[in-house]
């Protein structure tokens, strides 16, 4: 990949939100966006600050909570727990791209007809 | 599900702003710090470790920006955000704010009263209960005015028995005159007008009294008890909204009258059956005393059963025609209202149609023409504001160039407009009500439900509608001229004929042109329509209506034991003997004379006379109205005789005689092929007299239906020969009618103390009551050929005083170079002329063909009358000129080193 990193597809953040969050356990707005990098491997382009409005519509829909607490270093953080009806949704929204990227990876393994194989 | 809750609290967090914004504050600056602390840990010095987080975190603002995004409502923020602004700007500009809004709300105003009106007499349903199941009963109008749009009490029976298409058929007396009800409380009797109407009026139409009870079977038969209901108004003037008036009598035209109830303040029973009447009081027709044998009298009104179509209406009524007889006891009248050679029948239309479908055309208008002065007010608008995009192109490039995307600079422009047009709209509703008030008081305006006038949910909805439309109208242009302009070319602008002014320029004079060619269509219909009324003021009537007045008169003419009427006609003589000859000495009354009915008014025909040996043609002809008259009556009147008038000796024992005007007399004579074709001398038959009548007299066509319509055939019988329905005293003065009233109601006390203090009527006011439909449209387009004219003269003035405020250095240039006072103004004038011209030869074609469109509407005169069109022309030329000189003469003022100082 080089020094390009992927651009975020619409509505993947979100996804990976509730991924990290139903992962670690509640986590504070700066665990998330590390741990979402960590994950990639460094490999997705992520302006950490975008993760707010991703946080606030997740919330806004009931699929996470928030709660204000400390962190391991004493410091005041908002932290983000997955409900159970953010778990529910995240099956579902998983689902629907391991589909995706099996049906994207076989298309795009079709062999073109008669070249060079 | 989720969506839901989203949305509510996305609604909810909007009304939340500063703790979440604080909370969020808080979330970023922790977040920042434990970055920073990480790249501490890593080794990096404390200052790169911050500016390392606060680039891995991307932008503050941006993040903070996306955030308040998706909790909140972002569009309703940035609305207020334009709002608050737009205010700012606005009232930082108030001179312009000012105009814009007082453009407007004249635009605005005119819309929404005309929009009343029109709500009110085409739109809206009328003030009854399923209003859209009632149908007017009538045969197509004819030559014999009411006479033959109305039925024969056995007609009415018949029809409620073998019609099966509606639920309850009603009707009333179609001749009620003015004045018909002397209600006496001791002093002189107060005139009232009261109307029949068939018992089950009230319940067809679904109106119940206010107070007290509707009429019942059993009022309207013979011997009944005398029953009224009053109306609210007679109820509130006439006994001071007395709460017990139910069940309390009073003397009416000298009987005891028990009030059963007072009607409620929606019913107007003038504003919907007879416009411009004022009707006191309604009274039970008894159908079966004596009006069952007054011929053709009742106007039928049905009530269609639920679901059925006005084509199985029709067909219903067609046949029931054949069971209907003129009289029952007459076989050979039965089926004599059906439909024969294409003439008469019986034929149900919706009642809202005939009540108000005549105007159909003239509302259009009306309403086409108060469009015309919101699109000048909107081009006005479209102009200033251009004016304002000049001056503020600087501020837009800048928004621009600061980040601003040109969706958000166009729609903080149309919020301007939004504002300004809503403001309008505000002004321009208290404006309309004013006018719609002044309209509900006109109460002499023959225009059906004017009472009912107000400005309703409608109107309302109305309003925001044309307010939107209209800033969407004059705020688009400016707002995509601004902000698609070129960034640099505005920042450098300095505003003098560069190439952004100067195409502004162009785009502001085509909006004039097109303003002044609107105009000029709103100049050329009122123009028409004016000449059209002179034309119709200039109608010979047959009759003088200068100088001349009637007044109801009283009489008892009752004989007992009178067998063939010769008795109380003896009687009637001399009371009207004594009457003519008293008033005729007043001094100033120059001719005084008697009849039963008024033209313009209401009418009546009792068959067809005719020739006498001469053979009828088999069409129906149609029937002269009848009018029943004393010597001296046409004299009063002024209106021409060949032949003799009546004479008092013209009695019940003498030859009966008659007169009839030009028009029977030519028609006749077509048959008749008389000597000379002249009808003075010889004999008709079938008239109202026994045996044959002699023609004594061939008097003038009158107008005795409408003031443009045609003339008809009249027929004219001696007072004391047949029977007269009332009596109307016309005098013909020599001072002005008024100042005769106190002496003329003196001598008719005198001669009779029971007469009331009947109102003065001069013959003028009926012509002017025939001819105020037109009037009112004539003006209220005239007024708004006005406000487009003045809008216009704004557009042009607006225009030509900005392009001389910019080329104030140009103009000092020349000046100074040698070009003199009158040259600088001069070229001013040939610009604003030459606009002007655009406009007037655009405005004229355009107007050749909107003419014809409401050529209907014109009487003598033609779509293309070249006067209208001259007189537009020099109008709008002398507006235009009036308007280009006052910056004329600003530019010719210029001193040029001023103008070349400053910059």
């Amino acid at each position: 990949m080089g020094d390009s990193k992927l651009d975020l597809l619409q509505g993947t953040l979100d996804l990976m939100v509730l991924q990290t969050l139903a992962a670690m356990g509640a986590q504070h707005g700066y665990g998330i966006a590390r741990r979402i990098e960590q994950a990639s491997g460094d490999e997705v382009l992520l302006n950490q600050g975008t993760i707010y409005a991703s946080l606030v519509r997740l919330q806004q829909r009931g699929w996470i909570d928030a709660a204000w607490g400390t962190s391991d270093n004493n410091r005041k953080a908002k932290f983000y727990s997955i409900t159970a009806e953010g778990r529910g949704q995240l099956a579902k929204d998983a689902a629907y791209w391991q589909r995706l990227s099996d049906v994207m990876g076989r298309v795009l393994a079709m062999p073109a007809e008669g070249g060079l194989g | 599900m989720s969506a839901l809750r989203r949305t509510l609290s996305r609604a909810h967090s909007f009304f939340r702003k500063p703790p979440l914004d604080a909370d969020l504050e808080a979330e970023i600056a922790a977040h920042i710090e434990m970055a920073t602390e990480e790249n501490i840990q890593r080794g990096l010095t404390p200052l790169e470790a911050r500016r390392q987080a606060i680039i891995r975190f991307g932008g503050v603002e941006t993040a903070k920006f996306y955030q308040r995004e998706a909790r909140g409502l972002m569009t309703l923020d940035i609305l207020l955000q334009d709002l608050r602004y737009t205010l700012r700007t606005l009232r930082r500009d108030r001179s312009f704010t000012l105009v814009a809004i007082l453009i407007l709300a004249l635009g605005i105003g005119a819309n929404i009263a005309v929009f009343s009106v029109v709500n009110t007499i085409l739109l809206r349903p009328l003030p009854f209960r399923d209003a859209d199941r009632l149908m007017w009963i009538a045969p197509p109008p004819t030559k014999c005015g009411q006479s033959c749009a109305t039925y024969s009490t056995d007609a009415y029976d018949e029809f409620r028995t073998y019609s099966r298409t509606f639920q309850d058929v009603t009707g009333y007396f179609a001749f009620s005159g003015p004045g018909n009800l002397a209600l006496n409380r001791g002093g002189a009797p107060i005139p009232a007008t009261s109307i029949d109407v068939i018992a089950n009026f009230f319940q067809l139409l679904g109106v119940e009294p206010a107070m007290g009870r509707a009429f019942r079977p059993e009022d309207a038969q013979n011997g009944a008890a005398p029953v009224i209901l009053i109306t609210d108004a007679w109820w509130r003037t006439q006994f001071n909204a007395d709460l017990n008036i139910v069940g309390k009598a009073f003397d009416m035209n000298g009987v005891q009258t028990t009030v059963i109830g007072v009607l409620p303040r929606s019913f107007d029973f003038g504003a919907v059956f007879s416009p411009g009447a004022k009707i006191d009081a309604i009274t039970p027709l008894n159908l079966y005393g004596p009006p069952r044998n007054w011929g053709n009298i009742i106007t039928m009104i049905g009530r269609a059963k639920p679901g059925v179509t006005l084509a199985q209406a029709q067909q219903d009524a067609e046949a029931a025609a054949p069971h209907m007889c003129w009289r029952n006891s007459q076989p050979a009248t039965c089926g004599g209202y059906a439909r024969k050679n294409g003439e008469g029948g019986v034929v149900p239309v919706p009642l809202k149609d005939h009540v108000s479908g005549q105007l159909r055309r003239s509302l259009v208008v009306l309403w086409s023409a108060v469009g015309a002065i919101l699109l000048i007010a909107c081009v006005n608008l479209s102009n200033l504001l251009l004016a304002r995009a000049a001056s503020r192109s600087k501020e837009f490039a800048m928004r621009g160039a600061l980040g601003a995307s040109r969706f958000r600079i166009v729609r903080q422009l149309l919020t301007e407009s939004m504002v300004l047009s809503l403001s309008g709209a505000v002004l321009g509703l208290g404006l309309a009500w004013l006018l719609i008030s002044w309209f509900a008081h006109q109460g002499a305006v023959a225009l059906p439900l004017l009472s009912t006038l107000r400005i309703d949910g409608a109107a309302l909805a109305w309003t925001l509608l044309i307010a939107v439309t209209a800033a969407v109208l004059f705020g688009l242009l400016p707002g995509l001229r601004m902000a698609g302009g070129n960034l640099h070319e505005s920042l450098k602008d300095s505003g003098l004929g560069s190439g952004q002014s100067r195409k502004h320029d162009r785009i502001r004079s085509i909006l004039v042109v097109s303003e002044i060619a609107l105009a000029c269509i709103l100049l050329v219909g009122a123009g028409l329509l004016l000449r059209s009324f002179l034309h119709v003021l200039d109608v010979d009537l047959g009759f003088q209506p200068e100088r001349a007045a009637a007044v109801k008169v009283e009489y008892d003419d009752s004989v007992p034991n009178d067998k063939d009427g010769s008795l109380s006609a003896a009687r009637r003589s001399a009371i009207f003997q004594e009457v003519i000859a008293r008033v005729s000495a007043i001094p100033g009354v120059e001719a005084a004379g008697v009849t039963d009915y008024l033209p313009l008014g209401q009418n009546r025909a009792w068959g067809t006379p005719w020739a006498q040996g001469v053979k009828r043609p088999e069409k129906n002809p149609g029937s002269p109205l009848v009018y029943v008259i004393t010597p001296g009556y046409l004299r009063a009147m002024g209106t021409g005789i060949q032949g003799r008038d009546f004479t008092w000796d013209d009695g019940p024992k003498s030859e009966n005689v008659v007169m009839i005007d030009k028009a029977f007399a030519h028609y006749l004579a077509q048959f008749a092929h008389w000597p000379n074709n002249d009808a003075v001398g010889q004999l008709l038959v079938d008239t109202n007299t026994n045996g044959p009548a002699r023609i004594v007299g061939v008097v003038d066509d009158v107008h005795e239906e409408s003031t443009e319509g045609d003339t008809g055939w009249q027929i004219y019988y001696p007072f004391i020969q047949s029977g007269p329905s009332s009596a109307q005293l016309v005098i013909r003065t020599t001072l002005p009618p008024a100042t005769l009233a106190a002496s003329v109601l003196h001598t008719l006390r005198d001669i009779n103390p029971k007469q009331p203090a009947a109102e003065f009527k001069p013959i003028q006011m009926l012509v002017s009551h025939a001819n105020s439909s037109r009037r009112f449209f004539m003006i209220l387009v005239a007024a708004f050929a006005a406000l487009g004219i003045l809008l216009a003269a704004l557009g042009i003035y607006g225009v030509i005083s900005y392009s001389v405020t910019q080329r104030t250095q140009e103009i000092g240039i020349r000046m100074a170079l040698g070009a003199t006072m009158a040259q600088v103004r001069r070229s001013v004038l040939v610009k604003t002329l030459r606009l002007a011209l655009i406009g007037i030869v655009a405005g004229a074609v355009v107007s050749l063909f909107a003419s014809r469109a409401i050529a209907a509407l014109l009487f003598n005169t033609a779509p293309s009358d070249p006067i209208a069109f001259a007189g537009m022309v020099l109008l709008i030329g002398a507006v235009a000129l009036l308007a280009g000189y006052v910056p004329a003469r600003r530019a010719s003022r210029i001193n040029p080193m001023v103008a070349l100082r400053n910059n």
